[in-house]
Formats: C-alpha cells, sequence, structure tokens
C-alpha cells in the first residue's frame, strides 16, 4: 500500500538521476543477513564483477560488499535507495549486523546510501541495539488511517468503480451508475459503518467487495454487500458447533458448568463424565445413557476440533481420562449457538441455562 | 625450496674471525656455515652474498645483501644487511610512481631509513643472486630457477625511486663476481682447504677409470667460468674444485642408484619415461649413470653431473643456477666440436664484458638452434606435440604484464625453435649412444621449459583471468549525473549538517585527542607495544578522534618526525564472527587469504618473532564487545601480543560500555588490557553547542537560540552528536518547506521544535487516535478489566465480556468472538498490545506496550 507510494516517487526519481538501483529486501524473504547481502549483490548486479566466482564465505561477501560501498563517494557514485520490507525481522539478525553497516554508510562519506524501513511495529526503534540506533536518522514517517466515515465511503465507492479505460464502456458505465446507487443506499451505508467502526484497515474492506460476482449476476447489490458482511463476521467457533452432535452439545454444557463452579479452573474428562451422569440420571429423559468409551471417543471428537484445549502435551503415562483441559469456548458463544442449533431436545437446553434445575 | 621448515639447520661460523673487538666481545666473520641435519647438506654464505631472510610473509622472504657477520658478546650470531624491498613491501599508492610493469622477479634498492638492518644470522634462508640493470634494459630471459634470481633496476627511499647511482651499480656488480668465486667454492660442500684425503684418493681412483674426464672437465668448467663471468685467473682453480666434486657426485651416484643404471638396457622407454617425469631433478639423476657407463670414451658426460652434486646439495641459488647453465651447455656440447663452442664461448665471453652473466643466458639460447639440430625422433614429436599443445594454450591466454608475456614469448620462441629443428634433424650421428644422449640433454632442456609452461602459466596466467576479476574492486555504477551543488544556504547547511561532513577539526574533545596522540606517539618512538581502551556511549566522536589521532600520526610521520608505521583498523559490527578479526588484520598486514585459524597461527608467529624489516602497527578495534567468544581467546590474543617483545603493536580499542573489561573479560583478558583507559563522556549542551556552530561556520543559517535549544534538548537526553546533527538537518528541511510560502531564510524556533516534536514524540497515542471505533472499546475494556482485577495481564475471555458491557453502553451491535480476536490482533502487531501466541484463543493474556495513562489520555481526547 504504502510501498506503491514510494515506488511511485522513485520512478519519477528515476528520470532526473538517470541511474538509481534500488535493491529491495523483505524480511519474510531474507532471514538471515547472509540471504540478505546475496541478494543486496544480485540487484545491484555485482555479479558480473564477481564472475563465475562461486560466492564465497559469509565474511567474504560481507567483505566484498562493503568494498563496493566503500569505494564510491558522494559525487562520482550514483546513490542507492535500500528498501527493507519486514524491517522488524531484519533487527532480529544477529548483531543487526546488516543494519548497522547500512546505517554507517549511510553515515559516512561513502557510498550516498538511503536505507528506508518498512515496517508495522510502532516499537521498532527500541528493538535496535544503541550503536544501530545511534546511527539511525531517527526520521520516521508513521502512516495512519485518519479517515473519518465520509471518507471511507467515499475510498469504497473509487474502489469499485471502473477506470475510464475499461474495454466495455457500456458495462462500465453500467457498472459505475450502480456503484453510486449503491453508495447512497441506507443499508450498505450500515454495512460499511459496521466494518468501519471494527477496523479501518481496506485491506477488510476489499475482502468485504470480493463477493460472488457471475455472468449471470453482474451487478452488486445490497443484499450481496450484507450477505457478505454477514460471512465476514460470523463467529467461526460458534459456527464448528453447529455441527456438533447432541451428545457433544451435552458434553459442552457439562464442560461449561464445571468452568462456571470452578471458575475457570482446567477439569478432566472423569469430571465432564461424572457432570453427564448427574444429568442423564436426574433429568434427562430424551437421552440415552452412552456408554463411557462413546462419550471417551464424543471427547477426543471435540479435542481434534480444538474446542477443548489440553493444558500440556499428552503423555504416554498419563491416562487420558485425568488429563487436564480447558474449554476455549465462552459461555455466550454456548447460548446463542444452542439458540440455533437446529432439534435440540427441550431438556439439554433447559439444562444449559441452568446446572441446577434439576434440583 | 625452503628446507628450513623441513629439517633443523644449525649456523655456524666458517672460518676464522678476521677481526674482533675485545671490549665488546665482538667478533667478526667472513662467512656462515649453514648445514642441514637431516640432507646432510652444507651452504657456506660469504660477505656480499645476496641472501634470502625470513619475512612476514612466508612465500614472500625478504631479499638483502650480507653487508656483515658478526657475534656479539652474548654469543648471538648477527648480521648486518643491505636490504632490497620488493614491490609487495611498497606501498600502493607509490607504485604508479614507477609508471611500468614491475616484474614480479625485479627489487629495489632498499634505502629507506628505519629498518632495522642488524638481524638474527638464524633468519637467514638462503643465497639467490640479485643481478644490476640499467634502466632502459630488458629483463633477461630466466628459464631457471626464477626465484633464485633478482634484479635491481632503481633503489627506492621511501618516497621516490631513483636510478641507482653508478657507485652502488658497480658495488653490486663487484659483489656479483665476488660471489662467483663464493659459489664455486661453496659448490665444493666444503672449503677445498678441509678437503679431506680420503675424498681425493677416491676421487684419483675415479678419474683413472674414466680417462677423458680430466679434458671434459676442463671443457666444461670454462664454460661455466666464461659464462658466469669468472675472472680468468681463477680457471685452474675452478678446475681443480671441479674435478674434486664431481667424482665424488658421480660415485655417489653410482652406490645410490644401480638399478637406475640398468636402465640403460631399456633405451628409449625408458627415456622416455624420464622425459614425461619432467621435474629438473629426476631426469638429472639417472642421466649421469648412464652416461657414465655409456660414454667414458665420449667427450661429453660431464655435463649433469653438477646437477647431481645439485640434487644432492642442498639447492642453494647459485648451484641451481648453475645447473641452468650447465643445462644449456649441454644442449650444445653435443654437436659442436667442443673445442670450437669454447672458442664461441669465449667470443661471447669477450663480446659481452659488461653483461656477462646476464647475456650469457641469452646467447646460448639464442644460438641453439644454429648450433643444435635435433637427431631424435619420437622423443621430439612428442615434445612438438606437446609444445603445440601449449601454444595454443598460451596463445589463448593474455598476459597482461611484461614479465609474463616477455617471459612466455622466450619459452615460445625457444619451443618454436624446437618445431623447427625436429624436421632438419640431421641423423649424422648413428651412435645410438650419442643420440641417447642428446635427446636426454636437450630434451632435458626442453622438456624444461614445457613442464615449466604449463606449470607457470596455471599460477600466473589461467588463474589471473579469473582473478582479475576478484582483485578488482567492486565498484557501484557511476553516477551519470553529478551531484547537485548546494543551492542556497540552507541546502550548504545541510551539507554541512551531515555526519560524513568531515569537520577541519573536532570540537571538544582536544582533551582525549591529546590523550591518545601522546599514548601512541610514545610507543611509537619507544618502539613497544602497548593496549588502550577507549570507551563512551554511542555519538561521543570516539571513532572520529581516533581517526583524527591517526591521522596525523600519519602526517608526521611523513614528515619524518616519527617513525613510519602501519594503521589497521577492524570492526567488530563488520565481522561475520570474531574469528575473522585475524584473517582481516593479516589481510591488511600481508595481504594473504587464509582461513581464520592459520591466520591466527600466522599472526601469532609475526608477532611473536622478532621481524627486522617491521613497522610499528597501529590496530583500531572498533565495537570491541562484538569479539567476544565464550573462551575469549581472539581478545585474549590481541592483547597478548603486545606485550610480547617484539610485536610492536599499539591497539586502541573503543567500546561503549566504560566497564567492558571488568564486565565480560575474564582476568586474564582484562589483565592484559592493562589500565590504559579514556572515557568519552556524552557532549554537554554547550560542547553540542559548539559542534553545530563549527560546523556552520560561515553559514548563516540557524539562529542561535534555535541551536541551543537542540543542544539542551540532546544533551539532556543522551548526548549524542549524531541525534543532534540530525536534528539540525530535519528542522533545515522543514524551514526549507515552510520557506516555500513565506520566506525566513534562516532556521528559527519553531522549525527546531517540530524537527525535536517529529523526532521524539511517541508514536503511540497517535496511533490509538486513529485506530477504529472498536479498537479503542477495546482498549477501554483493557482498561476496565486491569482495574478490576488490580494486574495489568488479563486473558481475552476476561476482556470480552467488558467489552460486550462496554458495547451494549454505546449502543453497539456487540461484535463475535472472532472479531474480537481479529482486533486483538491487530493491536498486537502494532505492538500497542503484548500477545501471546494465538493458539490459545480465548486464554490467550494480553498485556498493553504503553502505560495505562498514557492510554486514558489518548482516549479521552475524543
Amino acid at each position: 500500500l504504502l510501498n506503491h507510494v514510494l515506488k511511485d516517487l522513485r520512478e519519477m526519481e528515476q528520470v532526473r538521476e538517470n541511474l538509481l538501483e534500488n535493491p529491495f529486501l523483505s524480511g519474510l524473504l531474507q532471514t538471515n543477513d547472509k540471504v540478505a547481502l546475496k541478494e543486496i549483490t544480485r540487484q545491484l548486479q555485482l555479479e558480473n564483477v564477481v564472475g563465475d566466482k562461486v560466492f564465497g564465505s559469509f565474511a567474504e561477501n560481507l567483505a566484498f560488499l562493503l568494498e563496493a560501498l566503500r569505494k564510491g563517494d558522494r559525487t562520482s557514485s550514483c546513490p542507492i535507495l535500500f528498501v527493507l520490507d519486514e524491517f522488524d525481522l531484519f533487527v532480529h539478525h544477529k548483531n543487526q549486523t546488516l543494519l548497522y553497516n547500512l546505517f554507517d554508510i549511510s553515515q559516512s562519506a561513502q557510498t550516498p546510501v538511503t536505507v528506508i524501513g518498512l515496517t508495522c511495529r510502532q516499537d521498532i526503534l527500541e528493538l535496535l541495539e544503541k550503536r544501530v540506533k545511534s546511527r539511525f536518522s531517527h526520521r520516521q514517517i508513521y502512516l495512519m488511517n485518519s479517515f473519518d466515515f465520509k471518507q471511507y465511503i467515499k475510498i469504497f465507492k473509487e474502489q469499485l468503480s471502473l477506470p475510464a479505460e475499461f474495454p466495455d464502456e457500456s458495462f462500465a458505465q453500467k457498472w459505475n451508475n450502480n456503484v453510486q446507487h449503491l453508495s447512497e443506499d441506507k443499508t450498505v451505508q450500515d454495512v460499511l459503518q459496521n466494518l468501519f467502526h471494527h477496523t479501518k484497515d481496506l485491506r477488510s474492506l476489499h475482502l468485504l467487495l470480493v463477493s460472488a460476482v457471475t455472468v449471470h449476476h453482474p451487478l452488486l447489490t445490497a443484499a450481496d454487500l450484507q450477505e457478505a458482511s454477514r460471512q465476514h463476521s460470523t463467529d467461526s467457533k460458534a459456527n464448528i458447533v453447529h455441527g456438533l452432535s447432541v451428545l457433544e452439545i451435552c458434553l459442552i454444557i457439562a464442560m461449561k458448568h464445571l468452568n462456571e463452579v470452578y471458575d475457570g479452573e482446567p477439569f478432566n474428562f472423569q469430571m465432564v463424565y461424572n457432570e453427564f451422569q448427574k444429568f442423564i440420571q436426574r433429568k434427562a429423559h430424551s437421552m440415552y445413557n452412552f456408554e463411557k468409551p462413546v462419550v471417551m471417543k464424543a471427547f477426543e471428537h471435540l479435542l481434534q476440533l480444538e474446542l477443548v484445549q489440553p493444558l500440556e502435551r499428552p503423555s504416554a503415562r498419563a491416562q487420558r481420562e485425568f488429563l487436564l483441559m480447558k474449554l476455549l469456548l465462552d459461555s455466550s458463544q454456548i447460548m446463542d449457538a444452542l439458540q440455533v442449533y437446529p432439534n435440540c431436545p427441550t431438556d439439554v437446553k433447559q439444562w444449559a441455562a441452568s446446572s441446577l434445575s434439576w434440583l | 625450496m625452503n628446507t628450513r621448515q623441513q629439517s633443523k639447520l644449525t649456523y655456524s661460523w666458517y672460518g676464522k674471525p678476521f677481526s674482533s673487538d675485545r671490549k665488546l666481545r665482538i667478533s667478526h666473520y667472513n662467512g656462515i656455515l649453514i648445514t642441514s641435519e637431516s640432507s646432510k647438506t652444507e651452504t657456506c654464505i660469504q660477505l656480499g652474498d645476496f641472501i634470502l631472510v625470513e619475512g612476514v610473509n612466508a612465500d614472500q622472504p625478504y631479499v638483502a645483501q650480507l653487508m656483515d657477520l658478526y657475534e656479539d658478546g652474548a654469543q648471538h650470531k648477527r648480521a648486518v644487511v643491505q636490504w632490497f624491498c620488493r614491490l609487495e613491501e611498497i606501498p600502493q599508492n607509490k607504485r604508479k610512481l614507477l609508471k611500468r610493469e614491475i616484474p614480479a622477479q625485479e627489487v629495489f634498492f632498499d634505502q629507506v631509513l628505519g629498518y632495522d638492518t642488524d638481524i638474527a644470522a638464524e633468519t637467514i634462508i638462503k643465497t639467490i643472486m640479485v643481478l644490476p640493470l640499467h634502466l632502459g634494459e630488458e629483463l633477461p630471459i630466466i628459464t631457471l630457477n626464477k626465484e633464485q634470481t633478482f634484479y635491481v633496476r632503481q633503489s627506492w627511499d621511501g618516497k621516490c625511486f631513483k636510478v641507482l647511482s653508478p657507485d652502488t651499480f658497480s658495488k653490486l656488480k663487484e659483489a656479483n663476481k665476488k660471489r662467483g668465486v663464493i659459489t664455486s667454492s661453496s659448490k665444493a660442500f666444503t672449503p677445498s682447504d678441509i678437503l679431506t684425503p680420503v675424498k681425493k684418493e677416491m676421487e684419483s681412483v675415479v678419474r683413472s677409470a674414466t680417462k677423458p674426464k680430466n679434458a671434459d672437465m676442463e671443457i666444461e668448467s670454462k664454460h661455466s667460468t666464461s659464462k658466469s663471468s669468472l675472472a680468468k685467473e681463477r680457471h685452474s682453480q675452478r678446475v681443480a674444485n671441479n674435478d674434486i666434486k664431481t667424482p665424488t657426485a658421480r660415485k655417489k651416484l653410482e652406490l645410490n642408484s644401480p638399478t637406475r643404471s640398468k636402465a640403460k638396457l631399456l633405451g628409449c622407454e625408458v627415456l622416455g619415461l624420464l622425459d614425461d617425469d619432467c621435474d629438473a631433478m629426476a631426469p638429472l639423476e639417472p642421466s649421469a649413470p648412464k652416461r657414465k657407463v655409456k660414454f667414458t670414451g665420449e667427450i661429453l658426460g660431464s655435463p649433469p653431473k653438477i646437477p647431481c652434486s645439485n640434487a644432492k646439495s642442498k639447492p642453494t641459488c647459485e648451484t641451481a643456477e648453475h645447473r641452468q647453465r650447465s643445462s644449456d651447455t649441454i644442449r650444445l656440447s653435443p654437436y659442436t666440436k667442443v673445442k670450437d663452442f669454447c672458442e664461441k664461448d669465449r667470443n661471447l665471453d669477450e663480446e659481452d664484458d659488461i653483461l656477462l652473466s646476464l647475456v650469457g643466458y641469452q646467447k646460448p639460447s639464442s644460438q641453439m638452434p644454429v648450433l643444435t639440430p635435433r637427431s631424435r625422433r619420437t622423443c621430439a614429436q612428442k615434445t612438438s606435440a606437446l609444445i603445440a599443445e601449449q601454444i595454443s594454450m598460451l596463445d589463448q591466454e593474455d598476459f597482461s604484464s611484461d614479465s609474463d608475456s616477455s617471459y612466455c614469448s622466450s619459452s615460445e620462441e625457444e619451443e618454436e625453435d624446437d618445431d623447427d629443428d625436429v624436421p632438419c634433424t640431421p641423423e649424422k650421428k648413428p651412435k645410438s649412444s650419442k643420440i641417447f644422449s642428446t635427446p636426454k640433454s636437450s630434451r632435458k632442456s626442453a622438456v624444461h621449459t614445457p613442464a615449466k609452461t604449463p606449470k607457470k602459466t596455471p599460477l600466473q596466467g589461467t588463474p589471473r583471468t579469473p582473478r582479475t576479476p576478484r582483485n578488482a574492486t567492486p565498484e557501484i555504477p557511476r553516477r551519470v549525473q553529478a551531484a547537485q551543488e548546494p543551492a542556497s544556504v540552507l541546502e550548504e547547511a545541510r551539507l554541512r549538517l551531515h555526519v560524513s561532513a568531515i569537520p577541519e577539526s573536532l570540537p571538544c574533545r582536544e582533551e582525549e585527542f591529546q590523550d591518545i596522540y601522546n599514548f601512541v606517539e610514545s610507543k611509537l618512538i619507544d618502539g613497544t607495544g602497548g593496549c588502550m581502551y577507549i570507551s563512551g556511549v554511542p555519538g561521543t566522536g570516539k571513532t572520529a578522534t581516533v581517526h583524527e589521532v591517526i591521522r596525523c600520526l600519519q602526517q608526521a610521520a611523513e614528515n619524518e618526525e616519527l617513525p613510519p608505521f602501519q594503521f589497521v583498523e577492524i570492526n567488530g559490527m563488520k565481522l561475520t564472527d570474531p574469528h575473522q578479526a585475524y584473517v582481516q588484520i593479516l589481510e591488511f598486514l600481508t595481504g594473504q587469504k587464509v582461513t581464520a585459524t592459520h591466520a591466527a597461527v600466522l599472526l601469532a608467529k609475526l608477532f611473536s618473532t622478532p621481524g627486522p624489516k617491521r613497522k610499528t602497527t597501529v590496530l583500531i578495534v572498533d565495537e570491541l564487545d562484538l569479539l567476544w567468544t565464550r573462551k575469549q581467546n581472539v581478545m585474549y590474543n590481541l592483547f597478548d601480543w603486545p606485550t610480547q617483545k617484539h610485536s610492536k603493536l599499539i591497539i586502541l580499542a573503543i567500546a561503549n560500555t566504560m566497564d567492558l573489561p571488568e564486565r565480560i573479560m575474564m582476568n586474564r583478558v582484562a589483565s592484559r588490557l592493562g589500565l590504559t583507559r579514556m572515557s568519552f563522556q556524552p557532549y554537554t549542551y554547550k560542547q553540542l553547542q559548539q559542534i553545530v556552530s563549527s560546523r556552520l561556520k560561515g553559514v548563516k543559517a540557524f539562529e542561535e537560540d534555535a541551536v541551543q535549544l537542540v543542544s539542551r534538548k540532546v544533551a539532556a537526553l543522551s548526548g549524542d552528536a549524531r541525534r543532534c546533527l540530525d536534528i539540525c538537518r530535519r528542522a533545515t528541511e522543514i524551514c526549507e518547506l515552510a520557506r516555500q510560502k513565506r520566506a525566513p531564510e534562516i532556521v528559527r524556533m519553531a522549525h527546531v521544535t517540530e524537527a525535536i516534536d517529529e523526532m521524539f514524540s511517541s508514536p503511540y497515542v497517535n496511533a490509538i487516535r486513529n485506530a477504529s471505533l472498536h479498537e479503542q472499546i477495546f482498549l477501554k475494556a483493557i482498561l476496565a478489566e486491569f482495574r478490576r482485577a488490580g494486574v495489568e495481564e488479563a486473558t481475552v475471555q476476561q476482556i470480552y465480556h467488558h467489552y460486550v458491557a462496554l458495547c451494549r453502553v454505546e449502543g453497539l451491535q456487540s461484535p463475535t468472538v472472532s472479531e474480537i480476536m481479529a482486533i486483538c490482533s491487530r493491536l498486537g502487531a502494532c505492538r500497542l498490545l503484548l500477545v501471546e501466541a494465538s493458539n490459545k484463543y480465548l486464554h490467550m493474556r494480553v498485556r498493553l506496550n504503553l502505560s495505562q495513562d498514557d492510554v486514558m489520555y489518548a482516549l479521552r481526547e475524543e
């Protein structure tokens, strides 16, 4: 996003400065200094100098590059712009050698070098070592999404509108009209408002807009957006609960009760089973009394779905019944899910509402 | 060739002291005898000889002329030498003064003062040839013993090159001539007067057995004498010497190689084999017995004996050289009548009276085609094939340096001569014995060159092509457009404020400067070693000051106020591994590139042995703390070297922490570092102000108050000069931007404040204010949870409950857990929150990365 801005700027400068090289490194790709160095050399097109010489040791490489950069001075060699994406990952390199050297060169009378780091972390400066920090120019630009809702709507419109050079002109016209119409629609505005409240990130807007546009359904409607928004905001775990069997639901309810009784302390299978037994014996009319292994199987299914998480790694010695577990669902989530669960036995629902209802 | 590495050598005086000073208990000697225990050889080196002396670099021993030998009071054998310096020893920048290509074998008559000419006699390796040449003169063609012969054309006095004065020229020449004599005597293993009667007897027996040997001998000796430009009156003595020697040598060979002598029966095949086996020595040895058996009636037969003896003896320079000559002789002798040849050679001798020894090589070889028609078939064909191959190989190669090309062309010439010769081989000598012998000898020489060329060229020629790029300094492409000249006052100011701009002087560091300067200067003058530890927070001018000191010292050294020194700098940050420090230091000092462990060994040797010609080395170790290893051997070594007696090493170690020696160093390292410490205090605001204004001298760009504000701000924070300069630079930029609207040509308070704000303000508050509504609510929920629990840490589940409640208050639709998690991870990415790994889902713990008050403040503004 912000990279594009930088690149545009560079294109312009390129015309003026004739030769301006810019090695582009990403912290996700160049995971250590060694790889980064190689990449720089490659991007600076120094290999022709290196020839077919097999790249030697890391040390040799570093010396080589430093030598290369040291040769130049302000007047003769062309400036280099280093762009380091995911800058925070470079910080974790050993000794921050690369950063130190780049900054050092930029601060001394060698080849003119500009280093631009891109990161989402605000506290990047604290991660720099003191001597590296001292060499850093402390020039920071913070990009914030500081627009309000009106601008947001505008962005929405711009993103959707087709550009003038779109080949099919009549369609473009139709589409753009539709977009204009959409942006004034009340429901659409609601949806957008909601999203805007959640995040100002434009990427999520894009995600929302990438919805079902097919040949048969060429124009976006407000309903489409609403649907997309709904999909966007559904709770994934609650969705999983919808697909569970009654027995599994019962187990989850038992866990929920345990959580309430013991205030979030971890539980094991035996406790859950006991709770379940209590429910079956005293209250349940519609439920069949399952065998313990069957319940165990259901419990393990929940474990696989990661609705339940063990506190420690399961070891061979510990019996599975007594492994301590935690429920990864909130009680409100469970209740919500139960509301929409089809064909839920009423006694189970009652039991869910109150663990003491059988008294 | 360096036998010293293989065998233990003992050094003993040769002869009696010719003069001695009783008071000083110094006795002077004429020569020194080097005995190798393992190979049982002795070499005698006398005054005036040219010798190789062990140096820093094992491959590149120093060249010197022996001027005096004496034993001092402590029974140490000492030698006084006149140095010659190789091209490698001359500073890179001075080499340009030569304005010509320097072949590897050329040395310079060293007139640099300050080198220690008094060395331990044990460092002498062996003798060599150094031949004086006039400036315009071509380098003589060398076919053999390239490593043993050096040439002098000019002298070097540390500043410029001069033509050799006629005085030195003649002196050198004289030495060469004299050395010829010594050669003969030294060749005799033991001086003739010590010769044992047994040997004489043996020799006479052998001589009687081989009738024509005597004549042969004489001729042979005449060759060598004429060539090596011996004085005529020495002839007889020489002959005697040769007589003495050859039989013994032969005798030995015969004894040593009975199997070899059988080889004659195998005839051609063996020869072919031997030919292939073209090591200079290998073919020679067997040749002697063969000859001996075969050509007792022949005139020739003598030539190979000298090589034989050489093979036995320690291959000293002269003898090896002599072998080369004899090989020439061999080539010539078989076909021409020996007497003719002698006459011819005499003629030559008379012709080139001045450049005798040099041209001596050339003449025979150039006349060779005339004199030596080859007669063998198979061998010749083989050679020609070989040669053709080589020529094609050579043609492909591009030789840049003169020496190479001349060398090549000469060998090529020779080879071509050989080629030409092959077709016109007159087979007028049908005697198989003769034919055998000639191929043998001529082959030897012929093979020799090819054998040498492929061997040499891969060494010098072929790798050069790939090496050129390696040595070529990598360069960033030149910029096409020139850098813009500063247009306005502000731009000018900005340029000057850049950290890289080197100020003429370093204000506010005069005291430290003086201290370091005095330290290094005193050590330099004393010629001792020492360490100094310099500490200080970043941006206090440590490195700059040290560099300034070095610059001043170098200036002083150039003005000859101080002894010259070498300056090496390593930076811990620029090393990938602490052990790489060795490699870099060694590369700076000698230009070698070796592995870290090897470099450590070499350096240890370098600093622990007394180097005669070594300058003091000033080593700057920047970012010392990064050289820390678990065993600390790098630091230990670094600080151990200066304490050694002969190291002449001064170390200036720079690091940030004041108590680094106490904190991370082991006791033994810290104690070696010594107590010479210096710490750079952070700049005070007055000093910063002075720095900025000194840089801005003459440019009216800043308000006085503005500078003061910046200085005070920075001094209060860190005292980092870099930071200060950066702020000023930024201020000029802001000013420039503002100027486009109005026109204030000067940086005012407002601009500076803006710049400072920009640099020091925390980004968090701003980030929170720009966060989305739900993100803000989430932060509020966190605050509420913290307040409830009283702990600055909460799980998402706990926060979620507060969150839902807050949403109800705000009248918003409460989000689902998934959305909460998304928000949480977003804030975590910005590091507003510190979050755990997300696989714990609801039980993920969350902490604020900034104080609660900041969050409150940021949220309340809304």
